[in-house]
Order: structure tokens, then C-alpha cells, then sequence
């Protein structure tokens, strides 16, 4: 248990350099963009 | 560069570790600590510039716990992707796996910033017919390779004035499904003006998402999306949207508007929104030339920065209330989401992502509609100019001077394509008021965890 820092997610994107790659995921500017990009919160297919 | 982004936000010290994505929250001493650390200071050196602050024994522990997450691969973790994103971007592929259908270039409203000159796009009025529409779900389908969600965004214009057409692809893309063993995830963006119950009910049946325009508060709404004769089309749109949101059990549909330099207090139209019941909420900021008036100029920024705050506060305060609603640019996933490629090369407009006229010329997306340096080809032909293919398939943050130390280049992945060409005339350029909004939408939203995470 730390005392000074408390980490939020543990996910390493690291991992994802051998599994990801797919590309079944949904195109970002499909949902609700359309004038900018954000990626950070499309959701991975294989969860 | 740094090799974490260190913030400070409503009273939380956050750590992203930028290369790995993990997020740490952090007391006062770690804040100061890390610098140093990053430095290559050791808990001595540290400890003497820090011990008239802190007690000596909280400096070295701090000092360890870092320590240790840094063995464990969770802090200064380096970036290891250059050279594979390289490798990734030259041996896959290209595939197409989304289209935007501009299913009519026409409009029943006058929205005074519309991208699409209102429905035109520096163009002619047109609606797609159903053959056209039918060789683009066809070109999919034969160009998507082993990808099986293949998604069509009904787009316009208003593509409610081309209705009949757009039931008639779904149901020839549902035909196919079964033939090529494919998936069509169907969305329609729409402004609501033709909105009936038999819309609402066939949309609930077949589309995987609705995006429904609407700006927040009558005023502001009115005063941008007004009809082509002048009068405002919020009274009639709103009840229409609260009951297709009810309709979809509150989910899979986005009320999604535009904030301008006329309503740089958005976030009160963000929670007139969620005070109308709605819980999937986007509100971006407009992009616009410099020279209209109603463009977010550099000058807005900080009053747009403060107004992010203000709506992340309140989001927070919502949630515990047991009120909460899903802002778009707030939503992170930091469990899951998405991995380092997709991170990497962005929404993948004129590779895997095309726009389709209404007569069937392909484009990179819907904002380069238009451009016509960037025609890429069109239904009966198919991709005529590769090149351009190629040129978007190379984008990726590392090729963009701007993003190489920017801390947030996992999270918007190097930005608007569009944006990028119709700013600096370059799609690996950069348009600068929205990166600055970007990096605080990504602070904002890790901020909400940490406060949610506390409970």
C-alpha cells in the first residue's frame, strides 16, 4: 500500500503493442464528433 | 521531454505517465519529488532541496514508492512506439471500414456555422440516389478484407430529406450482412427537423447510434440554427429529441452541438441539456475561419478553460447526487480503451474512414468534401488516387511536429485531419486552439476519476 501516490489504472498501453492492431474498433468521428478527434474514449473490441 | 505530465486541478496533484497511460493521484511531497527525480537526482539530493518543506523521512519514502512504479513500468516509462507505428503503418493492410454517406446535400435549416454551407458543401444541391448509395455499401463490403463491424454514417445535409433512401440501404447492407459474413453498424446524425415517430421507431430498430444537433439554451440554439427564413428551430426539435432519447432508454444516441464565440458560457448549455433529461451530451467547439464572427478566438481560451472546469465540477457534484450524464470530451477509458495503434494513427479518415457525395465521389472524410485536390476516386472506379491514401495512412503523431511533446498525443492521436489542412494547409500540421482545448478536455476527464475514485 502506498502512502504518498495512489495510482488510478494500472493499464500499461505498452501491452498493447503485441496484442492491438485489429481495427474492429468504431471509427471516432462515427459517434459524436465529426469536427475534431478524440480517440482516448472509443472503446476496444476486445476487451 | 518530459516523460509524465504533472497538473494540478481541483485540489488534486495528477501524474500521467505519458508512455505507459497509467495515472497517478499524488501528494504534495511526490509533486515536488518528481522533477527532481526525473532529473536523475537521488533521495539525497532530492532531500536537500526539498527539507525545508517537507520532513526528511516523507521525502525518501516518496522518493521509494516512485521508485518502485518506475521498476514496476508505471512512471517515466519511455516511448517505444516510433519505430513500431512505422513498421504497423507499412505492413497493414488499408482497409475500409466506415463511410459517411452524405445521403443529401441539402438542408431545412441555415445553421450560421455549418461546415457544409448549408447542406451544400461549395457544391450543388443533391440527394443520393439509392444506386449510388448501393456501390458505396457494395465497395465496402469488397474493400473492408477480414474486418467484419463495418459501420455507415447517414450523414447531409439533412439526410431526413433523402429518408426513403436511407431505409432502403439499411435494408440492402442487412441483406449482404449474411452473404460476406459482415456486420453494418448504421448511425444517422440528424437535426431534428423531420423527426417523426416512424423515424424514431426505425432508427431504434437499425441504427447503432443517433447523433441529434442541438446547441443547449433557445437563445443560443435559435441564434445559430435558425430556418432559411430566420425563425429558430428549438421549440420544434427539442420535444422531438427528449422523446427519441426516452425512446433509446437513454442510450446509444448523442445530443451533440456546437459552442461558438457567442456562448463561451457553454457549459451552462451543456447542463440545460442534462436539465432537459438528456445523459449522452456532446458540445464541441466550433472550427472556424479567423475571420468569422462567430470563431473561438485565441483570446476565448482561457474563459473556455475556466468554463471546462466549472462543467467538470459540476459533473462530479451530479454523479454523487446519483445525477450524473456522459459529457463525449470527458469520457476516458482507463481501464480499457483503446491500444497503442489506434492511439497512434488517429480516426483514420482517408484510409479506413471515407466520405461518399451524393453522386459518389469519395473524399478522406466529410470536412474535405469539396476540396477537390483531395478526390480520391468514386463508387464506379473506386480509389483512383492512392496517393492520397497513402499520404493519410502515414499520418500519425509522429509525424506531426506539434504532438512529439505533447502529453496528451495518446488521447486525441494527433488531432483533426481537417483541421490540420484548413489551418496550416498541411494534414500534419496542427490547429492550435484545439490542441490547447484538447490537453484540458484530457485533464479535465482524468480529474473526474480521481474525485470519483475517492468514494
Amino acid at each position: 500500500m502506498m502512502e504518498h501516490i495512489k495510482t488510478l489504472n494500472t493499464k500499461n498501453l505498452q501491452n498493447t503493442v503485441k496484442k492491438g492492431g485489429c481495427g474492429e474498433c468504431q471509427t471516432s468521428c462515427q459517434s459524436a464528433c465529426k469536427t475534431s478527434c478524440t480517440v482516448g474514449n472509443q472503446s476496444c473490441e476486445h476487451k | 521531454m518530459s516523460l509524465i505530465h504533472r497538473y494540478q486541478s481541483n485540489g488534486y496533484n495528477i501524474v500521467l505517465d505519458i508512455n505507459s497511460g497509467c495515472i497517478h493521484v499524488v501528494d504534495q511531497v511526490t509533486y515536488e519529488v518528481l522533477p527532481y527525480l526525473e532529473q536523475g537526482m537521488n533521495a539525497d539530493q532530492i532531500s536537500e532541496k526539498l527539507n525545508d518543506r517537507f520532513p526528511e523521512e516523507q521525502i525518501r519514502t516518496s522518493v521509494a514508492e516512485c521508485e518502485k512504479l518506475q521498476k514496476e513500468g508505471m512512471l517515466f516509462t519511455k516511448d517505444i512506439y516510433e519505430n513500431v507505428i512505422d513498421e504497423f503503418t507499412n505492413n497493414r493492410q488499408t482497409v475500409v471500414k466506415a463511410l459517411c454517406l452524405h445521403i443529401a446535400h441539402d438542408c431545412n435549416l441555415a445553421c450560421r456555422y455549418c461546415f457544409a454551407e448549408e447542406g451544400e458543401y461549395h457544391g450543388r444541391r443533391a440527394l443520393m440516389s439509392f444506386e449510388v448509395g448501393k456501390k458505396a455499401l457494395d465497395f465496402l463490403i469488397a474493400n473492408s478484407g477480414s474486418r467484419r463491424n463495418l459501420e455507415v454514417d447517414f450523414f447531409g445535409g439533412e439526410p431526413l430529406m433523402n429518408w426513403q433512401v436511407v431505409k432502403d440501404l439499411v435494408k440492402y447492407g442487412r441483406e449482404q450482412e449474411a452473404l460476406y459474413n459482415k456486420k453494418f453498424r448504421f448511425t444517422l446524425t440528424t437535426n431534428g427537423v423531420l423527426l417523426n415517430d416512424e423515424v424514431m421507431e426505425f432508427c431504434n430498430k437499425e441504427m447503432g447510434n443517433v447523433v441529434l444537433s442541438v446547441d443547449g439554451r433557445k437563445e443560443v440554439h435559435d441564434h445559430m440554427r435558425p430556418f432559411r427564413k430566420g425563425a429558430g428551430s428549438y421549440d420544434l426539435v427539442i420535444p422531438k429529441f427528449i422523446k427519441f432519447a426516452e425512446s433509446r432508454n437513454q442510450d446509444k444516441y448523442y445530443v451533440r452541438g456546437t459552442f461558438t464565440h457567442y456562448n463561451l458560457d457553454f457549459s451552462k448549455d451543456v447542463l440545460h441539456l442534462a436539465d432537459l433529461g438528456f445523459k449522452q451530451i456532446s458540445v464541441e467547439p466550433v472550427v472556424a475561419a479567423q475571420d468569422e464572427d462567430y470563431a473561438i478566438r485565441p483570446e476565448d481560451v482561457p474563459q473556455i478553460m475556466e468554463e471546462y472546469d466549472l462543467l467538470a465540477k459540476e459533473m462530479i457534484k451530479r454523479e454523487k447526487e446519483g445525477k450524473g450524464f456522459n459529457f463525449f470530451h470527458f469520457m476516458i477509458d482507463l481501464t480499457g480503451g483503446p491500444c497503442v495503434y489506434k492511439r497512434l494513427s488517429g480516426c483514420g479518415s482517408g484510409t479506413e474512414y471515407l466520405a461518399v457525395t451524393p453522386w459518389g465521389d469519395f473524399y478522406p472524410c466529410h470536412q474535405f468534401v469539396g476540396e477537390e485536390e483531395y478526390l480520391m476516386g468514386n463508387v464506379d472506379e473506386g480509389i483512383v488516387k492512392p496517393q492520397i491514401q497513402k499520404d493519410f495512412s502515414k499520418c500519425n503523431v509522429y509525424t506531426k511536429p506539434a504532438c512529439k511533446d505533447c502529453f496528451a498525443r495518446f488521447y486525441c492521436s494527433g488531432g483533426c485531419a481537417a483541421n490540420a489542412y484548413h489551418f496550416q494547409k498541411d494534414i500534419n500540421g496542427n490547429y492550435e486552439i484545439g490542441c490547447q482545448l484538447q490537453r484540458k478536455r484530457v485533464e479535465c476527464a482524468i480529474m473526474i476519476k480521481a474525485a470519483l475514485a475517492e468514494e
